[in-house]
């Protein structure tokens, strides 16, 4: 067989394909479900329900898609630019902790300082933290889906010693955990007595600015650039391990963000469950809107409605709430493929 | 500061060493094939927790140990399947399918654990190999019971090294796979298809890294549990790497790596709690992310590594 390039889709076209992607993971996932004993139909009722059936699991889904947002906006940004980033989730844990740090106290400072002071510590602390695998894969040559995967065991272990060392609450009956940041570091609930935060709408912004950064700067072409071909975007004069070095940093800010804003709008203080690997899932949610910066909303929104649906169907069901990983990671290669499929046509001979 | 040097020469620490090499040795070896026929395989994580689920619950569903090997092997190979598919002659990039292979793999297990055992708190045991003494051999002090007393499993991961060794080295098959690697135009040019080589090594590679997570249950352990794998894939890859594409130096590694692993757990003990355990656990990743910059140098990757194969295209 072989691939013979095609002309680029039309719109269209493109969005048919990651819904043809969505509709075979469901068809393969109700063999799951069938294996498991239970009725697709009723199965996937109850999960559609679960996500979005009332007011009340549309938030829940919309609050679940928070730190997916900036996870996969984390993702989409390096992988535009062929930077395999796998680490947002010790990015993630960076921010967490830097918020944790310089909100439980430390600051004495209004609410309107504070909150944009550890948005913006949290996004150095992140961005510094994938600087690390981007210099040893422009100066050393090593490959960074390695180096940030190892760095998110490190991350884990080391935020585990410091809730059970410096940052550990004293208050917590022994438990891992940190103090609770100050009133003036929560982030506002966006309806009261349920759980969304500001965290949401900032998650929302911080795409809308990656989509102008990635269209309509020179920074975004650049990425871009070096993304397609960075042979050839050397030849071009572009500055292609600077471009990388921008791109990590702003790719582990945004991932920080998460933490940050699981934090200061939902959790209110750091655990070690803080994340059941929002880093990992962003990486769905990039590919699923093909890298695109507003895209990844939908498919955030989309990807926690899996997960809050399938936690709700569980309970009622009794199908194992794992069924929301394995949908995920098949929306993952299902969309791969998708993907190419837009780009090649498959020729058998 | 003496206690701390005496561990080295006691028995049990190489006893120790060699345990926890085996599992690393099978996955290395499986990463080691995959990478010389050109394709990095990211998957590596998940198969091992396929193959430590698919052993052991072969074993306690009735089966025999060796049929649990063997199932966890064409387990790992139906992946290895999966992923070849995917990035040999479809050429998707090999990084996202080998992630999305992790995760697929993990989560299909805990889904097919938590249907197959829905009510239990402590996760149930097998009976699972015990260590066969060499004769004679065994009785050599230190290295008798490091090498020549562990289970049949460990012993089977040494003759792994060397069967890979011979194949990719004395043979055409090994040739072959060795040129899909470096110059995959050069198979093609004597009519053997490197999209087929290719997608036999993913296979073949993934089989071997199942058996490796399946040491984990059915010979270091007796019971499967969750996160059992802890990262053991991604050390594998580094390993790959600090080894040179080279079989005996990625064994040598290994040991020397899993030495140190025995070591630190017991120097946490001889520490009594002074330093933060966390600090020790993190060694290992540490140590790999080090082991990569230090070789970065002289690394002399598999020229067509992650380069897709189109036939008739330069």
């Amino acid at each position: 067989m072989r691939l013979e390039a095609k002309p680029a889709p039309t719109l269209a076209v493109t969005l048919l394909f990651p819904l043809g992607a969505v509709v075979v993971t469901v068809v393969l996932s109700s063999l799951l479900v069938l294996a498991a004993g239970a009725s697709p139909f009723s199965v996937f009722g109850l999960v559609v329900k679960g996500a979005a059936g009332s007011p009340f699991a549309l938030v829940e889904t919309l609050t679940r898609a928070t730190p997916l947002i900036f996870t996969g906006l984390a993702v989409a940004v390096a992988f535009r630019a062929k930077l395999w980033n796998i680490g947002a989730e010790a990015q993630l844990y960076a921010g967490a902790v830097i918020t944790v740090v310089l909100g439980t106290g430390a600051l004495p400072l209004p609410a309107l300082v504070l909150i944009p002071l550890l948005m913006i510590v949290s996004m150095v602390a992140g961005g510094l933290l994938l600087l690390g695998p981007a210099i040893l894969k422009t100066r050393f040559g090593v490959d960074e889906v390695v180096t940030t995967l190892l760095l998110n065991f490190i991350m884990l272990l080391f935020v585990s010693m410091l809730l059970e060392g410096v940052l550990k609450d004293p208050m917590g009956l022994g438990w891992p955990q940190s103090q609770r940041v100050v009133a003036e570091a929560r982030l506002p609930r966006l309806v009261q007595g349920w759980r969304l935060h500001a965290g949401f709408l900032i998650a929302v912004l911080a795409a809308v600015a990656v989509w102008v950064v990635m269209k309509k700067t020179t920074l975004g072409y650049e990425m871009r650039a070096v993304g397609q071909n960075a042979e050839a975007a050397r030849f071009a004069g572009i500055p292609v391990n600077g471009v990388l070095m921008k791109t990590a940093f702003l790719s582990g800010g945004l991932a920080a963000l998460a933490g940050f804003s699981e934090v200061a709008g939902l959790k209110g203080n750091l655990t070690l469950d803080l994340s059941p690997g929002f880093g990992y899932t962003g990486i769905v949610v990039a590919m699923l809107a093909m890298l695109n910066p507003l895209g990844v909303v939908l498919a955030a929104i989309f990807v926690a409605g899996i997960f809050v649906g399938a936690d709700a169907m569980s309970r009622t069901a009794g199908v194992p709430s794992y069924i929301a990983e394995v949908m995920v990671a098949t929306a993952l290669l299902t969309m791969v493929v998708a993907i190419m499929l837009t780009r090649f046509r498959v020729r058998w001979r | 500061m003496i206690e701390a040097f005496e561990i080295l020469f006691t028995a049990s620490f190489w006893v120790a060493a060699i345990r926890i090499a085996s599992p690393l040795i099978f996955a290395t070896m499986g990463e080691l094939i995959c990478e010389r026929a050109g394709v990095l395989n990211l998957g590596i994580e998940g198969i091992m927790v396929v193959g430590a689920f698919a052993g052991w619950l072969t074993v306690y569903m009735g089966g025999d140990l060796w049929f649990g090997v063997a199932v966890a092997a064409l387990a790992g190979a139906a992946f290895g399947l999966l992923h070849a598919t995917l990035t040999v002659p479809l050429g998707l990039s090999q990084h996202v399918v080998g992630i999305g292979i992790t995760l697929l793999a993990t989560s299909l297990t805990y889904f097919t654990y938590r249907i197959v055992l829905p009510e239990v708190t402590s996760p149930p045991r097998i009976e699972p190999f015990q260590p066969l003494p060499v004769p004679l051999l065994s009785d050599i002090p230190v290295v008798g019971p490091a090498l020549f007393n562990q289970t049949p499993l460990t012993y089977l991961a040494f003759a792994t090294v060397a069967v890979v060794a011979w194949v990719l080295y004395r043979t055409p098959l090994g040739l072959a796979v060795r040129a899909a690697g470096e110059n995959p135009s050069a198979v093609e040019a004597q009519g053997i298809s490197v999209n087929a080589v290719r997608m036999g090594a993913v296979m073949v590679g993934s089989a071997l890294m199942a058996i490796g997570g399946a040491f984990l249950t059915m010979s270091a352990f007796n019971s499967f549990f969750f996160e059992m794998i802890n990262g053991r894939g991604w050390i594998c890859i580094a390993l790959v790497v600090f080894g040179s594409w080279r079989p005996g130096k990625a064994l040598l590694g290994a040991i020397l790596f899993a030495a140190f692993d025995a070591y630190q757990v017991r120097l946490q003990q001889l520490t009594g709690g002074v330093v933060p355990y966390q600090l020790f656990l993190m060694m290992p990743f540490v140590l790999s992310i080090l082991a990569l910059v230090v070789m970065s140098r002289r690394a002399a990757y598999p020229k067509a590594l992650m380069i897709p194969y189109q036939k008739g295209e330069r």
